[in-house]
């Protein structure tokens, strides 16, 4: 196997492949922590529908 | 419906899809970590560098696996949003709307890594080319789809109007396959090709096909918690809706 330099240099492509990857990697997970948030945030409003009903 | 329960088509009420979509979940997301875990492995360490392109290649493995999600989800939707229209079940065009933003995710990573795959290579960022163009058309079609149903107040019209947009970009799917045999385009073509001996290496092909696996894993888990999102927003006002909240 490489070495660990050697690894993250990518044949001197780091620049190109890293960007990629890294973009890719932060998109997804932004995707994910998008959707738990907006999940939140709705059984938040329920709750707050819900609360005004029953006062 | 009522005289049996268990039926499947008993899940086409958004109230019995939202836990069935709670459920199915895990399912979708461990084989997404797994398999991420392993193309990953694949792509960056046990493939060797490609002789004509050096290390540069290995943004292929991310590349066409998201490109083939953004045509794969594209259809996905369509044809949800076909039937939502025809069928009026509204559970379809809640599955197409949830479907969207994942595939214009998709679309997006297939051309921004298409680009950084580009400059080395091509020594370009970006060309007019079929293949681009189509491809970049894809990523408006999502956009626009999801714009037209967002700027409608009316969810069932919203749903029309969308799901008829989707069903008429369809169209732009075969264009975007073939643009690399229609037109003489800088992008290559195919890389593996149906009915022909694959023109890469094993590993590379496992790679790819691993990844492509993975995407697709993540974009079912996507896909339902987006449509829970959906169904519990539109439900709003139901008595389940009320309670889904209290068990969390």
């Amino acid at each position: 196997m490489r070495g660990w330099t050697e690894f993250w240099q990518m044949g001197g492509y780091a620049r190109f492949v890293w960007s990629a990857y890294g973009v890719t990697a932060v998109l997804l997970a932004a995707e994910l922590v998008q959707l738990v948030l907006r999940r939140r945030n709705l059984a938040r409003r329920l709750k707050q529908m819900r609360n005004l009903r029953t006062d | 419906m009522a005289a049996s329960p268990t039926h499947w088509t008993r899940y086409a009420a958004p109230a019995n899809f939202y836990p069935l979509a709670g459920r199915l979940i895990p399912w979708f997301a461990v084989p997404a970590v797994l398999l991420t875990v392993w193309g990953l492995y694949l792509a960056l360490v046990v493939a060797p560098a490609d002789f004509r392109q050096g290390e540069a290649y290995r943004i292929m493995f991310i590349h066409v696996p998201a490109a083939w999600m953004s045509m794969w989800l594209y259809v996905t939707m369509a044809v949800y949003a076909g039937v939502g229209l025809v069928v009026r079940t509204r559970l379809s065009s809640m599955m197409a709307a949830a479907i969207a933003p994942t595939g214009a995710l998709f679309t997006f990573i297939a051309l921004w890594t298409g680009s950084f795959w580009g400059k080395p290579m091509w020594g370009t960022w970006w060309v007019w080319d079929a293949r681009l163009t189509s491809e970049l058309v894809l990523l408006f079609l999502y956009l626009g789809v999801m714009a037209l149903t967002a700027a409608i107040d009316d969810p069932r019209r919203a749903d029309r109007a969308g799901g008829l947009l989707a069903l008429v970009g369809v169209v732009n799917v075969p264009i975007i396959y073939f643009s690399v045999q229609w037109w003489n385009t800088l992008h290559q073509g195919a890389s593996i090709k149906m009915g022909a001996a694959p023109t890469m290496s094993n590993v590379m092909l496992w790679a790819i096909l691993v990844m492509t696996l993975a995407f697709w894993m993540y974009s079912f888990v996507t896909a339902f918690l987006r449509v829970r999102c959906i169904i519990l927003d539109r439900e709003r006002h139901a008595e389940w809706a009320q309670r889904v909240v209290d068990n969390r």
